[in-house]
């Protein structure tokens, strides 16, 4: 019986090629329907992973080709001559066709070439490599911190469900989805660089120079980003927690003379772990979102920026890596949830078994 | 007793630190360039942080504008304006140590003009038509016709010398003769630079400077305001208030060479009609507009010049502002009722802030006009490259532009063979006296057909630190220049 309600608290949104049953509704008794060994359960999630990138390189590729501009008459300058700008176009190789193009790009990032930057004049996977170095441990201190405090907050909520203290944490819990997280951010660098100067106002000093100082002007950022994910991860564990505390396997549970929280915390927070994993794994993709507008209020050095940056200057071949790559991170992350989920679950796991 | 000392070497440890600093400088900058070879690119971030700095040319153009000797000490010019002489500096090396003489002044030359040269300004050295090496240390530029401004022009970013070694690097590691060279480029955060120890010329007071790129406006202030960054080269207007009364700041106002101009087709009707235009010209309040864009910290124009250029020929008396005579001079081409058009705008705010109330101060006349808000690219492609358009508000940021208008295929489509005249003679003039005469007949012209609405200047609002002194308040050139910058007690 739990089983089924487990999997309806999945988002249908999650029902993708990367998602087969127990995804969607209809299946018939949710976890049931997969009996396939682990093998083909991966290959198949790998297999979806694939053509979901090559769907998505295609669409970045020729909608972007489709936009008005011409990328060498914007790096030149309205003052430059039609010449030099020819000349610059055809040094882009802007003057093959499309279908070329997408086949020579999509070739090249299979060995790793993603091409150059059109503005930059430097290869887009050094470009792309070096601004991971902030945006991943970014987006990694935001997911802990997320799950850091929402989920302690969470859980507490469900436990005294009712209570003025539950009440409390989803006042704040709603505040938090409700703040924009680059306001957030500068009332951050407000209260802790210029009035306390305990922290840099932004800024990033590289890794390589000083790990402390590197990890230091990551901690407002990572705290700005994680704020409304955590308070969305407290409210989505509580949910969670209270529906499970319901359920008949606590009532068992307590039969055999466990306390409410010894039952709560053997069998109810793993059961309610299922929906918080799946909004984690949703929530990357709103990670990579938010990293663009923090990065840019803290004037981090990290992939955000550089794609804004780069769809301002129409640098097109850059655009299209960092979007691509982006892509690449989140259906991998998709990937990853899933393999988690097989791993929170055991039904999943071992569901070629029974 | 150990403890005490410690903490006494760890104070002394930090003094020593915020001592060493007063000869660095930290400087925020809105927009980090794409890369940092100014012969390559037109934007505005590649000299900002490379003019003057780590690249030099032959000339050098200072804080008035006016052209001082660069890697070129000295120059004759020949009875008929063809033949330029330039004597080198002596003991000159780039930074990676080789030696400059006047082959690399050939090559930076050669390569300007080459065929498949993609320099931003290659049609302002079309007029060059040979460069000679005489020996290592004198270099002859012969032209095809005299240019007025060629000793400016070779003073111009697009035009510093390079070498034929490092030449192809310049974007990412950029290799010059200047005061400062470059360390490394952290991309989207800092560029740092380093004093030269070998430079040939005197030596600036700092050791060391740091561009940092801030773009978000609230975000610069933190940082101005946290002591992060040592000041600003142009703050937003808005957010000059904030530092204005604070003693630890100073305010530093004035002018670019930024003219913002309302660009009209002069090729499609109503356009066409100098009355229209005329009218269109009474109809700006360019007070009120100046107050409501840029906080009144900009100044007014009436024709294409900057104000502090010492041929500018205050203008803007031409038609002042009074809409009882614009609309008399609509009915007089025709239209009585007024007419619509559309403003397409690129997107900085000065454009967008500027389309709104230029909408409505038109409407007073009867002129309808319809804002359409463009990204840059599509703004190159519409209004730029295909004339697309009925107006548009575009600053026009490269120094004494005027000759843009002898072109009746710019886009404005001015075609006026009486100017196009006087600027062939303006460029050809060397003699101060008589450029000063011409350019200032050029402007009259330009002011009374308004061609043009002339709005203002863009204004440059630094905010630096009290303590720091030699910057540049006007900015008659691209750049900041850190030759100058020192701190003070």
């Amino acid at each position: 019986m739990h089983q089924v309600k487990v999997v309806g608290y999945l988002n249908p949104a999650t029902c993708t090629v990367l998602h087969p049953p127990p995804c969607g509704e209809g299946e018939g008794g949710g976890g049931r329907t997969i009996r396939l060994p682990m093998i083909l359960f991966l290959i198949r999630r790998f297999l979806g992973f694939a053509v979901t990138l090559f769907i998505a390189a295609a669409v970045i590729f020729f909608l972007l080709d489709l936009l008005p501009g011409d990328p060498a008459r914007f790096i030149l300058g309205i003052n430059a001559s039609a010449e030099a700008v020819a000349n610059l176009r055809t040094q882009l190789g802007l003057d093959a066709p499309p279908l070329t193009r997408f086949f020579a790009w999509v070739g090249g990032m299979l060995t790793g070439d993603f091409g150059t930057s059109v503005t930059q004049r430097a290869p887009v996977a050094a470009l792309i490599g070096e601004r991971l170095w902030v945006s991943l441990p970014l987006a990694l201190m935001a997911m802990v911190l997320s799950v850091a405090i929402g989920l302690p907050l969470g859980i507490a909520a469900a436990r005294r469900r009712g209570s003025l203290i539950d009440t409390g944490l989803m006042v704040l819990a709603q505040l938090g989805i409700a703040i924009p997280n680059f306001w957030f951010g500068m009332l951050l660098a407000l209260l802790f660089a210029v009035v306390l100067r305990w922290l840099p106002p932004g800024g990033f000093t590289p890794w390589q120079e000083n790990p402390l100082a590197a990890f230091t002007s990551l901690v407002l950022p990572s705290l700005a980003l994680a704020l409304p994910q955590a308070a969305i991860l407290a409210r989505v564990m509580r949910t969670a927690l209270v529906e499970v505390t319901g359920q008949d396997f606590i009532r068992t549970a307590r039969a055999k003379g466990m306390t409410m929280g010894e039952a709560v915390w053997r069998h109810g927070v793993r059961n309610a772990l299922l929906p918080v994993v799946t909004i984690l794994g949703l929530q990357f993709a709103f990670l990579v979102a938010g990293v663009i507008i923090v990065e840019n209020v803290f004037y981090l050095p990290g992939l955000g920026r550089l794609i804004f940056t780069a769809i301002s200057e129409r640098d097109l071949v850059l655009v299209r890596g960092i979007t691509i790559v982006l892509v690449i991170g989140v259906t991998f992350t998709m990937l990853v949830t899933d393999l988690v989920y097989a791993l929170v679950d055991p039904r999943l796991r071992e569901g070629g078994q029974r | 007793m150990r403890r005490l000392m410690t903490v006494l070497s760890l104070a002394l440890m930090l003094t020593g630190g915020a001592m060493a600093q007063e000869s660095e400088v930290r400087i925020a900058v809105a927009l980090e360039p794409p890369a940092l070879d100014p012969t390559a690119g037109a934007a505005e971030a590649i000299d900002i942080v490379v003019y003057q700095n780590v690249f030099e040319g032959l000339t050098r153009i200072d804080e008035t504008g006016s052209v001082q000797p660069g890697l070129a000490t000295n120059w004759t010019i020949s009875q008929d304006g063809l033949t330029y002489t330039f004597t080198l500096a002596e003991g000159v090396t780039f930074h990676d140590g080789s030696t400059f003489d006047a082959e690399d002044v050939k090559f930076t030359f050669d390569r300007i003009l080459a065929e498949d040269s993609v320099n931003a300004q290659k049609a302002l050295y079309e007029p060059i038509e040979s460069v000679t090496v005489l020996d290592p240390q004198t270099v002859e530029i012969t032209l095809d016709q005299p240019r007025g401004d060629f000793l400016f022009n070779i003073g111009r970013g697009d035009a510093v010398i390079v070498a034929p070694e490092s030449a192809d690097n310049n974007a990412s590691v950029p290799i010059g003769t200047g005061p400062f060279a470059f360390v490394q480029w952290d991309r989207g955060s800092r560029v740092i630079l380093e004093r030269y120890d070998s430079y040939w010329g005197e030596a600036p007071a700092l050791t060391r400077a740091t561009y940092v790129f801030i773009s978000d406006t609230a975000t610069l202030i933190n940082a101005l305001l946290a002591g992060d960054v040592d000041g600003t080269n142009n703050m937003a207007a808005e957010a000059i208030a904030v530092f204005e009364d604070n003693p630890q700041f100073k305010v530093l106002v004035g002018t670019t060479e930024g003219e913002v101009v309302l660009s009209t087709n002069n090729r499609i009707a109503p356009f066409n009609d100098l009355r229209v235009r005329q009218a269109m010209a009474h109809a700006i309040d360019r007070e009120a507009l100046i107050e409501g864009v840029t906080y009144g910290y900009s100044q007014p124009i009436g024709s294409h010049f900057a104000p502090h250029h010492p041929y500018y020929v205050d203008l803007t008396g031409t038609y002042p502002h009074d809409p009882e005579r614009a609309r008399e001079l609509l009915a007089e081409a025709g239209l009585a009722d007024g007419f619509s058009a559309t403003l397409k705008l690129p997107p900085v705010a000065y454009a967008r802030l500027s389309g709104q109330i230029l909408a409505s101060q038109f409407a007073e006349v009867g002129i309808k006009l319809e804002l359409i808000n463009l990204e840059w690219a599509q703004w190159l492609e519409d209004v730029f490259t295909n004339h697309d358009f009925d107006l548009s508000i575009v600053a026009h940021v490269e120094p004494f532009d005027i000759g843009i208008y002898a072109d009746p295929d710019y886009y404005f489509g001015y075609d006026n063979p009486e100017f196009q005249a006087l600027i062939e003679t303006l460029n050809a003039t060397t003699d101060d006296a008589e450029r000063k005469e011409l350019a200032s007949q050029a402007q009259t012209i330009l002011a009374q057909d308004a061609v043009n609405g002339y709005l203002f200047e863009l204004a440059q609002t630094g905010v630096w630190n009290a303590r720091l002194d030699g910057m540049w308040q006007n900015s008659p050139i691209e750049g900041v220049v850190l030759r100058d910058i020192h701190w003070v007690e």
